[in-house]
């Protein structure tokens, strides 16, 4: 069991975020590792272990100067980098290396530099691509127009989310998107793909984002205040959306219940979740699926603007995929922000109305692909 | 790795060993996909051994070529400018009745949502789009009600 032995250290942003042409993708990584680093007191003389995904981990080592002894390439998409943490507590719980880095840099608007090593394979290429599925977003529009048949999701719900998302992108001086909007902006956006809206799909940017972990012991001697690893899960169930077994049903059932486990909390203890939002869609099921209400129950969750700033469920308090930055892999994000809300970042920046008060437990929460993947983790203070 | 895009749908399958029996049986218009005959489920996409049972016998059967829609979406902004010039349309997945899941293009209704009925019924039908590749299609099926 890994839990409470680890705990992240650091965790750091690109110097710029957003639309960035003049850097590559492989400097984006570099600025967030040593934004990370520098915040846990660390070099990157100090990491032994490297974990990356959409890029291998030689590539990033040599350019960043590191030589691990402990190496984690997991690609599933946007949930890698929970997963990616799972597996870095692990690691230090059995002692096979002791400061591990998690970095990300994706040039996904501007593209400059490396491109990612592909999510959808041959398969996808044979069976989908020939149809003129655009995908990702096809994918998540099918899954999205079977909830609304099955349990009456609407349109309205599913705005919620992005209207309240961007309510807390408009706090946030480094989100892309934040002028507020409404639930009639949603509806009025023009169609990507029925049944998503425009304002239904996350933006497509230039970030980088990065995480330090080490041991608890180790963690507790350096400058920034440890955020612990309480409890972690990670699943995949298929790769092509028409392979997903229920497309109203993701993998989050068995990380987030592995997880929840682990942490041996229950959904009602967290205080703030940082829930990837790749799509509205994505996070009314991800709620479901996590277990914070009942399946099929998600819009009636999220209505009356519940997840907005001061409402009784905090969620994707930076604006999100949808509208503080999403360079096409997310994951990375979810947990930079749960650690600088645990941490009380915010309060002491004079910021209190981004703050999450007396927020103890975090819930982070990953999904990669085509719904495909999900990485869960539970930290906190 | 990436067909060209043509002006009927997306980028050319590119048939492998396994599955150039299943595109084969496409271009005759007559699609048959694989059963394990260990366990005696209907496998798909085609595969060098069965995903349910692990079991490497696999046999092609024809299919009847009905089913019933289980989801869709209307793409509006397609992948391509190709395929731009023809959106919007639909893109559903269709249970077969032999029970597995596939995807393709659905015609014969409206390009609406209102048109589109999760769980109508649809016939296979074939699509030539290319002198030497033909990719399945589903009409809905008109049922009195």
């Amino acid at each position: 069991m890994t839990v409470g032995k680890a705990a992240i250290a650091g965790v750091g942003e690109s110097d710029e975020l957003g639309v960035v042409p003049h850097k590559t993708a492989l400097q984006l990584h570099a600025e967030a590792s040593r934004n990370a680093l520098a915040e846990a007191g660390l070099t990157k003389d100090d990491v032994d272990a490297l974990f990356t995904a959409g890029l291998t981990t030689s590539e990033l080592g040599e350019y960043l100067g590191i030589a691990p002894r402990y190496t984690d390439g997991t690609h599933v998409g946007g949930a890698s980098f929970v997963i990616h943490l799972g597996h870095a507590a692990a690691a230090i719980a059995a002692g096979l290396c002791s400061v591990a880095l998690i970095s990300h840099g994706q040039s996904g608007r501007s593209r400059v530099g490396a491109p990612m090593l592909p999510l959808y394979g041959v398969n996808q290429q044979q069976f989908e691509a020939p149809f003129g599925l655009p995908t990702p977003t096809g994918a998540y529009a099918m899954a999205c127009a079977r909830h609304m048949h099955q349990y009456g999701t609407t349109h309205a719900q599913l705005a919620e989310i992005a209207v309240a998302t961007r309510a807390w992108a408009a706090l946030n001086p480094k989100a892309l998107m934040r002028d507020r909007i409404t639930i009639e902006d949603v509806l009025n956006s023009r169609w990507i793909a029925w049944p998503l809206h425009l304002l239904d799909c996350c933006l497509v940017t230039d970030a980088g984002g990065a995480i330090v972990v080490t041991s608890v012991e180790r963690a507790r001697d350096m400058s920034a205040k440890p955020v612990t690893v309480l409890g972690h899960g990670e699943h995949h169930s298929h790769s092509m959306i028409s392979q997903m077994p229920d497309l109203t049903t993701g993998p989050g059932v068995v990380s987030g219940a592995r997880a929840f486990e682990m942490a041996g909390v229950r959904p009602e203890a967290i205080d703030v979740a940082e829930v990837y939002d790749s799509f509205t869609f994505t996070v009314l099921m991800s709620l479901e699926d996590l277990g914070f209400c009942a399946k099929g129950e998600g819009g009636a969750f999220v209505s009356g603007q519940r997840t907005a700033p001061g409402g009784s469920f905090p969620l994707n308090t930076q604006g999100g995929g949808l509208s503080y930055t999403h360079p096409g892999m997310f994951g990375v994000f979810t947990i930079v922000e749960a650690v600088r809300q645990l941490r009380g970042d915010y309060a002491r920046a004079g910021q209190s109305e981004r703050q999450v008060r007396d927020a103890r437990l975090a819930l982070v929460h990953g999904t990669g692909g085509v719904l495909s993947a999900t990485g869960t983790a539970v930290l906190g203070v | 790795m990436t067909a060209k895009a043509h002006s009927l749908y997306g980028p050319l399958p590119q048939p492998d060993p396994v599955s150039q029996l299943y595109w084969d049986s496409v271009r005759a218009h007559a699609m048959r996909l694989q059963r394990c005959i260990d366990c005696e489920k209907w496998v798909f996409y085609p595969r060098a051994a069965c995903p349910h049972c692990g079991g490497v016998s696999l046999e092609w059967r024809p299919v009847s070529g009905r089913g019933l829609v289980y989801s869709f979406t209307i793409v509006h902004r397609a992948p391509s400018p190709e395929l731009q010039e023809q959106a919007p349309y639909i893109v559903a997945l269709v249970e077969l009745e032999e029970g597995v899941r596939l995807m393709g293009r659905l015609v014969g209704v409206p390009v609406e949502p209102g048109h589109v009925r999760m769980g109508a019924e649809i016939v296979l039908e074939y699509a030539d789009v290319t002198g030497e590749v033909t990719l399945p299609r589903f009409r809905t099926v008109h049922t009195e009600d």
